[in-house]
């Protein structure tokens, strides 16, 4: 047996050491991200070129050379065009989005009545934020207040004509309070009449399958602006003579009928994907029918939809500017209406307005889609494979 | 034994309300009824209406003189036309827009797609800015936004842009040159169906080939010289028939070529990038969709990246991708709707111009609507075949 006299334990434990220079560091990272092979670069090179070409002259456009107040044309008009500005100029006109931006929110609602619809916009976001913050307490009282009391609350203040309100037609509402109206009416609308066409497609009652199954079909194979038409044009024709109805609610109809058949397939997607058992298991319960789907089908399907259902909403929120067409002014319909305005009329005017109503669309759509994916993962039970 | 007596004997029926099939029957009834009531009720309103208004009923309107222009038309029509004439070429146009758009779409929607999960940070953010400004815009504003913020802004006609192969770009649209097929040009046509039967013939074999004895062929290539070369050898021995006819500068106006309007351009251009931002975000989640495992033994088996692409990624994504992809393609068709809004002379545009001067709303709204609704159809009719085709063949 052999002696080790010279044995060596190491007591102390070696020190991390930093990874080498060639995988961290913002060098590595280029290397790994943006220069990992001929390929990478050609395509970083082409990238850079293309942001290049893009990016400066937009935020020039948009911030050094724009135009921020101004009483009228002439600060966005180039002197050849009868304005102030140098001849080759080119820049955004937001002194025309400021000078509008209560037309692009009301419309030509009156404006010793604007407090109306401010007011409600004020009770609608009360309601509606404490709804989305899923730590604050009492979600059933606020959705019923939401859902039910604001809508009747909105249509006393905005249409008027009691309570001592003067009466306001529906002729005068325009721009943001058009879309977000037709909007939260068709949201709320269209979800439980979806659910109710989802539920009928699945039912066991071949007449009743069948008057669904049409329905949605017949829906979705037409584009939006055809229901609109059918509204507009249609509608009046199938009332008794004498008995006719506001535009605005018409549009509103032809929109919630439009979004619910869209809806009823997002919800049939997530009634298709809750296994048998679990309906088998309602019904040893022996719950009812409504019973089952209350309480055990539907909060399920509905959590599985989730995304469907905000991507339905993203693109009802979307189609409200398609009211133009049967000449209603939402919010892109006013922009629109603006750019004949002679006093504001110049070659920069147009994109201007486009733009902010470009920015306002997706500033709404973009915070739904986020909101949609927080709410998923939030509500996520790790169910899904 | 007292408990077996109990299960032997009938169940109880309850009361005959409770049974749910007697329930069923009784829902149905009285939906039915209801559902004749109203329709019936609809129809004796629409008779009323339109005998006080003095408008008649029926299809006869879509065959007398329309009386309107159409800026744009595929097949000839002037305003002496029938209605019927004026909805055909709406049609037409409807048709155009949108193949041209999907087309467009999908090319724009593929790259996207792929550049969102490319290894390069910089192609991955630009892809993910495109998709998520153009997904949460409403298509009208991106209309309007080609249509009155780009296209009208072009220089006049007298200054217009000279782009290659003669052809120009301005105000009025984009100019290019019409090609004019000299005598002998069918040949050509008849050589490009030739070489496309071939080059089938050739993919049949080679896979049968490659079945049976494992021998490859390169079927692309192949394909490729019999597709371009028989055409551009029919080209030379018909004696080069095909000659064009270039737009020219004159004092007002360009003359001659070929011109596609503003109107077109806007409407075509705006749904290929919106629809785009959808099928790129579809494409992504397809590929995403494909286990790594699948990439992983496939290069296990000694496949190089190219095939792995080709073989097995691929096919196993476009299942994901064709069923939403269809769903896409008939968003287009139906938003290409919108061109109303820019005076496009679509279905929806005709028609309604159609609508307002007949006032025949019912008859008027139906075509739209039916017409729609079988384009709807018949595209998901040919992607389902296109989808049971890709589907999985399960044994």
């Amino acid at each position: 047996m052999q002696e080790h006299d010279t044995a060596w334990v190491r007591t102390e434990m070696a020190l991390a050491q930093q990874a080498p220079a060639g995988v961290r560091g913002p060098i590595a990272w280029v290397r790994k991200n943006l220069v990992g092979s001929v390929g990478d670069v050609i395509l970083t090179v082409l990238g850079i070129a293309l942001v290049v070409m893009i990016l400066p002259p937009i935020i020039n456009w948009a911030f050094i050379d724009a135009v921020w107040t101004g009483p009228d044309r002439s600060v966005c008009a180039t002197i050849a065009q009868g304005g102030t500005q140098p001849d080759g100029w080119s820049g955004a006109c937001w002194a025309f989005v400021n000078a509008k931006f209560g037309q692009f929110m009301f419309g030509r609602y009156p404006i010793e009545e604007r407090w109306r619809p401010i007011l409600v916009a004020i009770l609608f976001v009360a309601l509606l934020v404490p709804l989305l913050i899923p730590r604050v307490p009492r979600k059933g009282l606020n959705a019923i207040l939401l859902f039910l009391v604001l809508p009747i609350v909105a249509f006393v203040l905005l249409v008027g004509g009691m309570f001592g309100l003067p009466h306001v037609e529906t002729q005068l509402w325009g721009g943001l309070l058009v879309t977000l109206s037709l909007a939260f009416v068709g949201i709320a609308v269209s979800l439980p009449f979806g659910i109710v066409l989802a539920l009928g497609r699945r039912s066991k009652m071949p007449i009743v399958k069948m008057l669904c199954v049409i329905f949605i079909e017949f829906v979705r194979g037409i584009p939006l602006i055809t229901v609109l038409f059918f509204a507009s044009v249609m509608l009046p024709l199938f009332l008794p003579p004498g008995v006719s109805f506001d535009k605005f609610l018409r549009a509103l109809i032809g929109f919630s009928l439009f979004a619910a058949a869209y809806m009823a397939e997002v919800v049939r997607g997530g009634l298709q994907a809750i296994p048998k058992g679990q309906y088998e298991g309602a019904d040893s319960l022996g719950l009812g029918y409504w019973q089952k789907m209350n309480l055990i089908v539907l909060p399920q399907a509905l959590k599985l939809v989730i995304p469907g259902i905000v991507n339905t909403f993203i693109g009802m929120l979307k189609d409200t500017s398609l009211v133009i067409i049967i000449s209603m002014f939402d919010l892109l319909g006013v922009v629109k209406q603006n750019f004949s305005d002679p006093n504001w009329a110049t070659p920069q005017t147009t994109k201007s307005g486009l733009i902010f109503a470009a920015f306002v669309f997706w500033l709404l759509c973009y915070g739904m889609s986020r909101y949609s994916m927080y709410t998923e993962r939030r509500l996520d039970t790790g169910h899904k494979r | 034994m007292a408990s077996q007596e109990v299960l032997r004997e009938e169940p109880s029926r309850g009361s005959f309300i409770n049974d749910p099939k007697v329930r069923g029957y009784v829902f149905q009834v009285v939906v039915v009824i209801l559902l004749v009531a109203g329709v019936w009720w609809v129809v004796d309103n629409v008779i009323e209406n339109l005998q006080r208004l003095h408008i008649s009923s029926g299809f006869g309107y879509l065959k007398s003189r329309a009386g309107f222009d159409i800026s744009v038309s595929a097949i000839p029509y002037t305003s002496d036309s029938t209605y019927g004439r004026a909805i055909l070429v709406g049609l037409i146009n409807t048709l155009i827009v949108a193949v041209a758009g999907i087309i467009t779409a999908t090319i724009i929607g593929f790259i996207v797609g792929i550049g969102r999960l490319s290894r390069n940070w910089l192609i991955r953010k630009i892809c993910m800015v495109y998709v998520e400004i153009f997904r949460n815009i409403p298509p009208l504003l991106v209309i309007f936004f080609w249509y009155s913020g780009v296209l009208a802004v072009l220089p006049v006609v007298r200054e217009s842009i000279g782009l290659p192969f003669g052809s120009f770009l301005n105000q009025r649209g984009f100019y290019l040159p019409r090609a004019i097929w000299g005598d002998g040009s069918w040949l050509i046509f008849v050589a490009l169906l030739v070489g496309i039967a071939m080059a089938w013939f050739v993919a049949r074999t080679a896979r049968q080939r490659q079945m049976a004895t494992g021998q490859q062929f390169p079927v692309f290539w192949t394909s490729l010289a019999l597709i371009v070369g028989l055409p551009v050898l029919a080209y030379a021995l018909s004696g080069f028939p095909l000659t064009f006819d270039f737009p020219k500068q004159s004092t007002f106006n360009l003359t001659g070529g070929f011109h596609i309007g503003p109107e077109f351009l806007s409407l075509y251009l705006a749904l290929s990038c919106y629809t785009a931002s959808f099928i790129a975000e579809i494409v992504r989640a397809g590929i995403l969709g494909v286990s790594k495992g699948q990439s992983e033994a496939a290069g296990a088996l000694g496949l190089r990246p190219g095939s792995i692409l080709r073989l097995v990624v691929v096919p196993q994504a476009m299942r994901i991708v064709i069923p939403p992809l269809t769903s896409q393609y008939l968003n287009l068709t139906k938003n290409s709707s919108l061109a109303i809004a820019i005076a496009y002379p679509d279905l929806t545009a005709t028609a309604g111009t159609v609508l307002n001067q007949t006032g025949q709303a019912v008859e008027n709204v139906l075509i739209m609507m039916l017409v729609y609704l079988i384009i709807s159809l018949l595209t998901s009719a040919v992607m389902n075949v296109v989808n049971a085709r890709m589907a999985l063949v399960e044994r």
